[in-house]
């Protein structure tokens, strides 16, 4: 079976500071994959890098055996892959509701129509206020996203994200600065959401990532230096000794 | 990237009857635009109402750029002076042929030149918005602006193009030679235009619009591609920009180089600001003051223009949001009913500020006639510019005004945080 995502032998420099160092990695379809390493390790670049933000100096990124390095985000998007951001990144003055129904509008076939209404398309709508009820934020539906408290907007960069039913979904620390109870809210949240689907999280909540994924890939000064199961992350001496010290234990 | 969220936002809650309060608007509009002509029915009046519904259409059209998609355009003119000589191009074409294409259609072909001529230019031009776009389209502004002087064959250089409305076939017995007909075709105009842009902005499109204006980054991850929007975005602009010109050179049969300009762009963009951008009506509203105080400043003052240039800087200052923005901050509090307990404060700090305005009137006019010994006359009082008593009275009011301002619009502050902390309460903003 082809792999849901597959990094190859990619590079990336930012001029001459090399941030990403023969970058391998593979996420098998349906699976729940988490990268964890210490800040700057290039988790988010890493992120850049497959969703098309950022172009790899070489190497090759293939979604569903289909190569994407070198492609737009949003040619990326339409091929099915979503990510989120560590910063939230939301349209701050339309509407809680108008964010999400702008994630769906592609999705659902309707592009850039000019001739059609969209408050009357039954299917967008249906599925605006569905990922809305998920995200608990239909009490919020008329609040422009710029006015939400911080972990209201973290819910909304999940909703944005999956809103569009890709099919691999990629969140860069959804948790971050989030209370204890959020977190718990937003784990069993992004659990039912990727149900079925491929999910590539960061996250640096330990008790989060060996909850969540099926597997691990730990990344250090921009390379993977161990991936597998939880339990052979725990088990692997070199995680232990690059990475995670007495924390695993 | 997330703006810097404003203090308070009005919650918009979902109302029965919406629809019909909705189509309500537009039949008012329609029945306005109907009966204005039968109560002001001077010559004056019916040229001020012609022009004020071309601006109309024009400044909406600027708002799709600047509201809904977030591309700031210094060369909006170009669009609406190149609808405006194919409108007169194809009038005398029309005419010399004898085609049966009756007059009210012309101004579609206005549009479409001024959506081709974005086709040409535009993807180009909105590949970045921001500093980049800006600075495009105020040099194609220049580049369009001079080369219509040079090619003569095509825009009849300093003296433009003329033609005569008349000569087409008349409709239903309309030739369209009295101005209260030119009238009530700009009004048909104004009506299709505004509703057809407003329709735009309620499809998958114009929402697309406003989320790249508040985002373009984020667009590319829900499968957009922020350049063909901007694109789309452009040609609607020039579609209805060519509308508006092609509508002036029915209005004036002529066009001419002016109709391209620097001035004519930076007149949309005023009209666009001051009226605001935010709502869709802003620029209505923008569009009806910035034409009724040209057209009544001219007559009045010879520095008119400095005016303009005061009343943009107060808005950019102290309320960005334009009219509309001033007048959508009040909606929370008369749903909360807590509108009466600002008027009061409003009141006092009106006759300061209005004070303050008379002095700054007055402080530009005694400098502007200083050369000249004419005597100034500010509300039917005389005044001598070169005499020490108008320096005097002038400082006094601005000084004092200035003061005395300071500390009543204090007060409105106080009133509108103790009238919105009782909207907050009712839920009527967040
Ligand atoms: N566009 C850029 N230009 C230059 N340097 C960059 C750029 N983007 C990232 N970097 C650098 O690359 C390194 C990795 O950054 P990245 O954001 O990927 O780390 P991260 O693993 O996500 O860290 P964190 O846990 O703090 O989010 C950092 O040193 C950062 O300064
Ligand atoms: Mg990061």
């Amino acid at each position: 079976m082809t792999a849901a995502i597959q990094v190859n032998a990619v590079e990336k420099s930012f001029g001459n500071v090399q941030i990403i160092r023969d970058l391998n990695l593979s996420v098998a379809k349906g699976e729940r994959h988490a990268i964890i390493g210490p800040n700057g390790a290039g988790k988010s670049t890493t992120f850049n890098l497959i969703s098309g933000h950022i172009k790899p100096t070489s190497g090759e990124i293939r979604l569903n055996g289909e190569v994407t390095s070198g492609l737009r985000p949003f040619e990326i998007n339409r091929r099915g892959l979503s990510r989120s951001f560590q910063v939230t990144n939301v349209f701050a003055r339309m509407t809680v509701w108008e964010n999400v129904r702008c994630a769906v509008l592609w999705a659902t076939g309707h592009r850039y129509a000019f001739w059609k209404n969209v408050d009357t398309l039954p299917e967008v709508k249906q599925r605006t206020a569905e990922i809305l009820d998920e995200i608990h934020l239909s009490h919020r539906r008329d609040v422009p996203a710029g006015l939400l408290t911080y972990a209201e907007q973290r819910e909304l960069e999940i909703g944005i994200t999956i809103a569009g039913g890709a099919s691999v979904i990629m969140l860069d620390e959804p948790t971050a600065g989030m209370s204890h109870a959020e977190t718990e809210r937003a784990v069993a949240l992004i659990r039912r959401l990727t149900e079925g689907r491929t999910l590539v999280i960061v996250e640096h909540d330990m008790s989060v990532v060996f909850g969540l994924a099926d597997r691990i890939s730990v990344l250090v000064y921009g390379h993977i230096i161990a991936s597998g199961t939880p339990e052979e992350i725990r088990g692997n001496p070199k995680v232990k000794e690059a990475y995670l010290g007495e924390e695993v234990d | 990237m997330t703006n810097a969220p404003t203090p308070s936002i009005a919650v918009t809650k979902q109302e029965p009857g919406g629809a019909l309060s909705f189509y309500g608007v537009w039949l008012i509009a329609a029945a306005a635009l109907i009966v204005l002509p039968l109560i002001f029915s001077s010559g004056g009046s019916l040229t001020s109402f012609s022009l004020i519904g071309i601006a109309i259409i024009f400044a909406l059209s600027y708002n799709i750029l600047l509201g809904q998609t977030g591309l700031l355009s210094f060369g909006h003119a170009v669009q609406y002076g190149l609808g405006g000589f194919l409108a007169v191009h194809a009038m005398n074409a029309v005419a010399s042929h004898n085609w049966p294409i009756p007059l009210p259609v012309i101004p579609l072909i206005g549009g479409i030149g001024g959506m081709a001529f974005a086709l040409l230019v535009g993807w180009v031009m909105t590949k970045r918005a921001g500093t980049v776009f800006a600075m495009i389209s105020l040099g194609i502004g220049e580049l369009v602006a001079s080369s219509s002087l040079i090619l003569r064959s095509v825009f009849g250089g300093e003296s433009g193009i003329t033609t005569d409305r008349t000569s087409l076939m008349p409709l239903f017995g309309w030739t369209f030679g009295p101005q209260i007909q030119v009238y009530y075709l700009i009004a048909f105009w104004v009506m299709i235009s505004a509703i057809a842009m407003y329709a735009l902005t309620r499809t998958p499109l114009g929402r697309i619009c406003n989320a790249v204006r508040d985002n373009p980054e984020r667009v590319e991850f829900i499968g957009y591609d922020p350049h063909v929007v901007r694109y789309l975005a452009y040609m609607f602009a020039g579609f209805f920009a060519g509308i508006a010109g092609g509508l002036t050179a029915i209005n004036f049969e002529i066009a001419n180089s002016a109709y391209l300009g620097a001035t004519q762009s930076g007149l949309v963009l005023f009209s666009a600001f001051i009226g605001g951008t935010a709502y869709f009506f802003g620029p209505i509203l923008g569009a009806i003051l910035v034409t009724y105080l040209q057209l009544g400043l001219t007559s009045v003052t010879s520095v008119w223009q400095l005016y303009f240039g005061i009343i943009f800087i107060g808005i950019v200052m102290f309320a960005p949001g334009g009219i509309a923005g001033i007048l959508m901050k009040h909606r929370p509090l008369i749903r909360a009913g807590t509108l009466g307990t600002v008027i009061p404060s409003y009141l006092v700090a009106a006759i300061p500020t209005l004070a303050l305005a008379l002095g700054v009137i007055l402080t530009i006019e005694t400098v502007a006639r200083f050369s000249g010994d004419a005597a100034i006359n500010l509300l039917g009082i005389p005044f001598v510019a070169t005499a020490p008593t108008t320096w005097a009275a002038a400082a006094v009011l601005v000084v004092g005004g200035f003061l005395v301002a300071r500390i009543t619009w204090r007060r409105v502050a106080e009133a509108w945080d103790r009238a919105a902390t009782v909207a907050r309460d009712r839920g009527y903003l967040a």
